[in-house]
Parts: C-alpha cells; sequence; structure tokens
C-alpha cells in the first residue's frame, strides 16, 4: 500500500572534500590567485589552458615550461543559460562559452557576461572580470565579458534661437491671421514667408505683400513614416503656392484622404480659432480642399 | 582649367552598414592608406590633404578635419575641409584638383567620409528648428515631391524607378566594394516593397553606409603608373528659395554640366561619354538627371533607361559600380563617383568595367539639389 511518508536528507561532507592540485594545477590556481592565467607547454610545443599534468593525447608528461596567456580570448562555442541556478557564477542569465585565450591552443570553459543571447557569438573577443580578493580558485575569475568596442558620447548644444526681424514680422501676421509675403522690386517676385533680401539677385526687399491663404498643391509626396507633427499616417506633405506668391510653402494637407490629394488641388489654409493664435505656424492647422476645379500645371 | 591633373591613386573601403570594427581615423585610414599603395607612395609624399564629409551632426564630431588631419599624415601640411551637403565628395575631389591645377602642390590626397552608423542621418536632417514648421522628414520626404513631379511632367510609367533599382544592384553585384548585395533582385522584388514617401519604395531608396574613398591626385611632373587624366571640373549651387526654381530640373545642374562639357570639349555626352558614375540616390533620380545633364531630351529620360542604354551592357552605363543606390556612405558617395569614374578609364574597374571606356563622368549633387559638382576624366592627357 502507497504511503505518504517523505523526508527530507542532505548528504554533505561537513567543510567540504580537498582536492589536492599536484603541482601544474596548483601553479595554475596560485597564479589565477596573483591575477594571471598561465597554460602548460605539452612536447610538441602546445600550450593547454587549463593546464594538464600530462598531454591528453599522448599520455605523456608536459614539459614544466609555463607560459602566460590571455587575459584575452576568442569565444568558440557558447550556450545560453536562461535561468541561472544558485551556484552558478551569475545571478542572471549568461552564457557558458568555451574561450580560447589568446596563446592557449586549448579552451577554457568559463561563463561570460554579454547581458543578452544576441550579444554572443563565436568568435566574440572577452576579457576577464577579476575578483577583488582571490583565493586561488577557478571562480577568482568572476566571468568573462566582451571587449570595449563602442563608447557612447552624449554630445548636447542648447541654444536660445531668435526668429529675426523678418521671421517675425511673418509669424505676426500669422497670428492675426494673415500670410505676408515679401516682394522684390527688381525681379517682381513676392517671397513668402516674407524676408528682407531677394535669394535671386540679393536686393532689399522693403514691399510687403500680403497673399491669400488659397492655393494650389504643385506636388506633395504621400508619407508613410509616422511624425509627431501629423496627425495619422498616411499623411500628405504637399507643396502649396499660395495665390498671390511665387514660392511655394510646404505644408499638411488634411480633411481628405491621401491617396485623394492631386497635383494642381485647389486648397484653403485651416486656421485655429483666433483666441488660440500665438506667434507659431502651428496657427495653420494644415489645408484642405476648397472644392474648386483643379488648377491648369504648366506642362 | 589650369596646369593638367591627374588621379594616380584610387583607395576605397568595403561600405557596409556598421563598420564596427574602425574608428573614424581607422576607416579614413584605410581608404588613404590603399589609395597611397596604388599611388606607390606613402604619407610622407603628399603636399597637402582635403578632407570632405557631410554635416557634423551625422556623426557630432564637430570639425572632424582637426581630428583627423594627424590620421592623415598630414601634420605640418596644409588640411582643407569641405562641406557641400550630399555633394560634398565630388566638391572635395575638385578643390584637391584645384591645388594641383593653380601649381600650389604635386600631390594631393583627397579624402572623404561617412560614418553613419554613429547616429542617425534621418535625424539629423530633420532637426526642427523653432518657428518654422516644415514637414519635410529626411533626404525621402524632401525628394519625393520632386520624383512626382517629374512622372507627371514626363508622363513616364510608375516601373521606371523600379528598373534603374534593379540595374545598379545587379552592378553592385559585380564591385566587391559595395555594400547592398542582393542576387536574384528583380522588378517584382522591388515593387513588392513598401511606399516610404509615395512614390518613393523602400528598395528605390539609397542605404545606409559607413565607408571612406580617398583619391591620391597628381601634377603632371609628379603622374606614375595609369592615371586618368582630369579633362573638366565645375561646380554651381543655387539658392533653395528662388522663385520659379525647377527643382526637377535644376538650372545649377545643367550649368554644372554645360560648363564641364565646354572644358572637355563634350557636345553629344551621350556618344562621346563612355560611362557615367551619378549621384542617384533615388531610383527615379537616373532619368531625371539623365535629362538635367544632356544625355536625354527634356521628358525622354525614362526612355533611354527602359530601353537598357544605362545598363553595364548598353551604349551609355551608368553606375556601373551599382552607385549610392548601392552603397551610401553620404560625405564619401560623390568621391566614390569620381573614384570609379577614375578607375573606369584607368582600365581598373574590375568585374563592372566597362571595355574601352577612354572618358567617363563623376557627378554628385547635395542639399535640396541645390549644390552639383562634376568632372570629367579621361585616359589620354586632355
Amino acid at each position: 500500500m502507497p504511503s505518504d511518508l517523505s523526508a527530507r536528507h542532505i548528504l554533505e561532507f561537513p567543510g567540504g572534500y580537498t582536492r589536492t592540485t599536484g603541482p601544474v594545477i596548483g601553479r595554475f590556481l596560485t597564479e589565477l590567485r596573483d591575477g594571471r592565467i598561465v597554460g602548460v607547454r605539452t612536447a610538441d610545443g602546445r600550450t593547454l589552458v587549463p593546464p594538464l599534468e600530462y598531454d591528453p593525447h599522448t599520455g605523456d608528461p608536459v614539459t614544466g615550461e609555463y607560459v602566460q596567456v590571455g587575459p584575452a580570448g576568442t569565444v568558440a562555442e557558447w550556450t545560453w543559460v536562461t535561468a541561472p541556478r544558485a551556484a552558478h557564477p551569475l545571478d542572471r542569465p549568461f552564457a557558458w562559452a568555451m574561450i580560447r585565450l589568446d596563446g592557449a591552443d586549448t579552451a577554457l570553459v568559463h561563463a561570460v557576461d554579454t547581458g543578452h543571447p544576441k550579444a554572443i557569438r563565436a568568435g566574440l573577443r572577452v576579457w576577464p572580470r577579476w575578483r577583488a580578493e582571490r583565493v586561488g580558485q577557478i571562480t577568482d575569475i568572476e566571468c568573462f565579458v566582451p571587449e570595449v568596442t563602442m563608447i557612447v558620447s552624449p554630445v548636447r548644444t542648447e541654444y536660445t534661437v531668435t526668429p529675426g526681424r523678418a521671421l517675425t514680422r511673418f509669424l505676426e501676421g500669422v497670428r492675426d491671421g494673415i500670410l505676408l509675403g515679401g516682394r522684390c522690386a527688381t525681379c517682381d517676385k513676392v517671397y513668402l514667408p516674407y524676408r528682407i533680401s531677394c535669394p535671386e539677385c540679393g536686393s532689399p526687399i522693403e514691399e510687403e505683400r500680403q497673399v491669400s491663404d488659397t492655393g494650389t498643391v504643385t506636388t506633395f509626396a504621400i508619407n508613410n513614416l509616422p511624425d509627431p507633427r501629423a496627425p495619422e499616417v498616411p499623411f500628405v506633405s504637399a507643396y502649396i503656392l499660395l495665390d498671390g506668391a511665387d514660392t511655394p510653402m510646404i505644408a499638411l494637407v488634411g480633411g481628405v484622404p491621401a491617396h485623394e490629394v492631386r497635383q494642381g488641388m485647389r486648397v484653403r489654409a485651416v486656421w485655429v480659432p483666433e483666441a488660440e493664435r500665438t506667434l507659431s505656424m502651428t496657427n495653420i492647422t494644415w489645408f484642405a480642399p476648397t472644392g474648386e476645379p483643379d488648377a491648369e500645371l504648366e506642362a | 582649367m589650369g596646369n593638367r591633373c591627374a588621379v594616380i591613386g584610387v583607395g576605397q573601403t568595403h561600405y557596409t552598414t556598421k563598420r564596427r570594427d574602425v574608428s573614424m581615423a581607422g576607416l579614413v585610414r584605410e581608404a588613404a592608406l590603399r589609395a597611397l599603395e596604388d599611388a606607390e607612395l606613402t604619407f610622407r609624399d603628399i603636399d597637402a590633404v582635403v578632407i570632405g564629409k557631410a554635416p557634423d551632426l551625422f556623426e557630432g564630431v564637430m570639425m572632424p578635419e582637426a581630428y583627423l588631419a594627424d590620421a592623415l599624415g598630414a601634420a605640418g601640411k596644409p588640411v582643407t575641409r569641405v562641406h557641400t551637403a550630399g555633394s560634398v565628395g565630388g566638391s572635395t575631389a575638385l578643390v584637391g584638383a584645384s591645388l594641383i591645377q593653380g601649381g600650389v602642390h604635386d600631390r594631393v590626397l583627397v579624402v572623404a567620409y561617412e560614418k553613419q552608423s554613429e547616429s542617425n542621418a534621418t535625424w539629423a536632417l530633420s532637426t526642427h528648428l523653432p518657428f518654422t514648421a516644415s514637414l519635410v522628414v529626411g533626404a525621402g520626404g524632401y525628394f519625393a515631391p520632386h520624383i512626382r513631379e517629374y512622372v507627371r511632367r514626363s508622363g513616364a510609367p510608375a516601373h521606371i524607378g523600379a528598373l534603374v533599382a534593379v540595374k545598379d544592384r545587379r552592378n553592385a553585384l559585380k564591385n566587391p566594394y559595395a555594400h547592398l548585395r542582393i542576387p536574384g533582385i528583380d522588378r517584382a522584388m522591388v515593387e513588392s516593397t513598401p511606399m516610404l514617401w509615395e512614390p518613393i519604395r523602400y528598395l528605390e531608396t539609397c542605404p545606409s553606409s559607413d565607408g571612406a574613398c580617398a583619391l591620391v591626385l597628381a601634377s603632371e611632373r609628379a603622374a606614375t603608373g595609369r592615371p586618368a587624366w582630369v579633362h573638366g571640373t565645375a561646380m554651381r549651387s543655387e539658392p533653395i528659395f528662388r522663385a520659379g526654381r525647377d527643382t526637377v530640373n535644376p538650372r545649377a545642374g545643367q550649368d554644372c554640366a554645360a560648363d564641364v562639357y565646354r572644358q572637355a570639349g563634350i557636345t553629344d555626352p551621350r556618344r562621346e561619354i563612355d560611362v557615367a558614375e551619378v549621384y542617384v540616390p533615388f531610383s527615379w533620380y537616373e532619368p531625371m538627371w539623365l535629362e538635367n545633364l544632356g544625355f536625354a531630351d527634356l521628358t525622354e529620360g525614362w526612355k533611354l533607361t527602359e530601353s537598357g542604354a544605362t545598363a553595364l551592357d548598353g551604349d551609355i552605363p551608368w553606375n556601373a559600380s551599382g552607385g549610392v543606390l548601392s552603397s551610401n556612405p553620404i560625405g564619401a558617395s560623390g568621391l566614390i563617383r569620381f573614384a570609379e569614374a577614375a578607375l573606369q578609364v584607368r582600365g581598373l574597374a574590375g568585374e563592372h568595367q566597362v571595355a574601352g571606356a577612354r572618358t567617363a563622368l563623376g557627378h554628385a549633387y547635395g542639399g535640396g539639389a541645390q549644390f552639383f559638382a562634376m568632372w570629367i576624366v579621361g585616359a589620354d592627357k586632355p
């Protein structure tokens, strides 16, 4: 008849077993305690890391010649530990890896702390992270960590931006619900926004000229990449030639599905309510179709 | 045009998304040392260094020429930094050439680079100053409306852009330095990719690359090996806010082409130029520039593309190297065009060599299609 009777039983040699290291592994651990990693040479000139008292291929004794290796090495193979156990060297996910230290002919097993499995790969260069207090154990190396290959360099400049005389004048108009251009008397062209010199001939512009808030879409892009200044995706950014202006402005077209916008479409500015207007282009929400017939475009 | 100038060394890095194994200094040195090796020279032989790159905001290194001068062996020598937006690689070559043509120096090292992976170019190009409300998002957002206008004016069928995207990426498979390598690319693959900034599809745009390119320029008496001779150089710019500016067929581009053709004695570019490396970052710019540069009549450029004339085996190959559509370390992209033109007339373009190329055009443009730089190089002395 089955019984529920059970008891916990612990088998642990009090104080822990000892391991006599012998001269070769003893040397390896002694060097570790001093922050160095050594291997031992075999008769045929290979360097075993960690060292053994014998050549594992032939059974012959090793030479007794110790060689400092590493401390850096290259990951040969690895496996990812998603849920570390209590006895594992790290308390967060890490990789067990075969690491071939520089100057060694064999690989050493150790933990590699990359934070994420995508950050480890065969060929990754790693360096030991030493414990401050070392006792002569393989855990004197807490783990290996990737080489430094990149740093972050925060750059931040802060400006006080003033719009200047011409743009201030234009924005005053926008606050009052009008769009101000500047007419070059030499070229007979009306520039929008208002400016005080002509980009064509360099002459000063002295004449303010109010242009209409209606115009024609000359061309446009349908943007499928989101932008914080656009209400949705896709959005249309259009070149709009306002009636009375000779230079187009780039603005959002709204109130119409993106794929119904046409070159030649007649549009009008949609202003925010007067009480909400400031010295800013955000006073115009977007341009919406007027419903007039499309304008003729140049061939 | 001044004294004769020759390209005697070309060096490029392999273009890729992220060169995580080198610093900026290491990257430019890689190209510079390859160019010097090609010219069988060392830094000691160089009289002056000209460095070009696009906006400092791309890497956040302000005045990188100060940082890079000694990496390019320029200690105690004149160093000049050039910046003309996307056309800068071309302008950098032309500033270097002017130092030779003006008789100031005998050997000039020209280097241009971009390490785009250190930040994000679309961020850097869309900084949104206060008081303005520009809705332009990155270069694609800027150029898409002008492409739409080109399609309207020319009546080009919608698939022309895809043809260029396929042609240039197929060429890239023959260029060991090219970044985008898409075996089996075809029109269906391009047309299956999403519209980013309609009418521009994903595969009709250039990649974002890390890379550098370098040239060694020499005076006639310092020319060695198999040089490419400079037959003409021209730069033009135009104000972006000019009234009536034609953004589809910019006047600065027409004027720049007319100037460089006049210097090189070219009256019919399609017949007299054997191969052209033209700055085409969005596929539709091939037919647009075919017209702007006088290879085709207005509204007819797309027919040249469609006929296969601009393919590697066509009568006027454009971007045999795979072009900007295949490799785009922005600051270097213009210089790569100039370098590839030189490689073609030196007969050193490898698998993408156009057989018998004697005369080649290198072209770059930048900003809102407002800066242009061009040169004509030839196998023969001018």
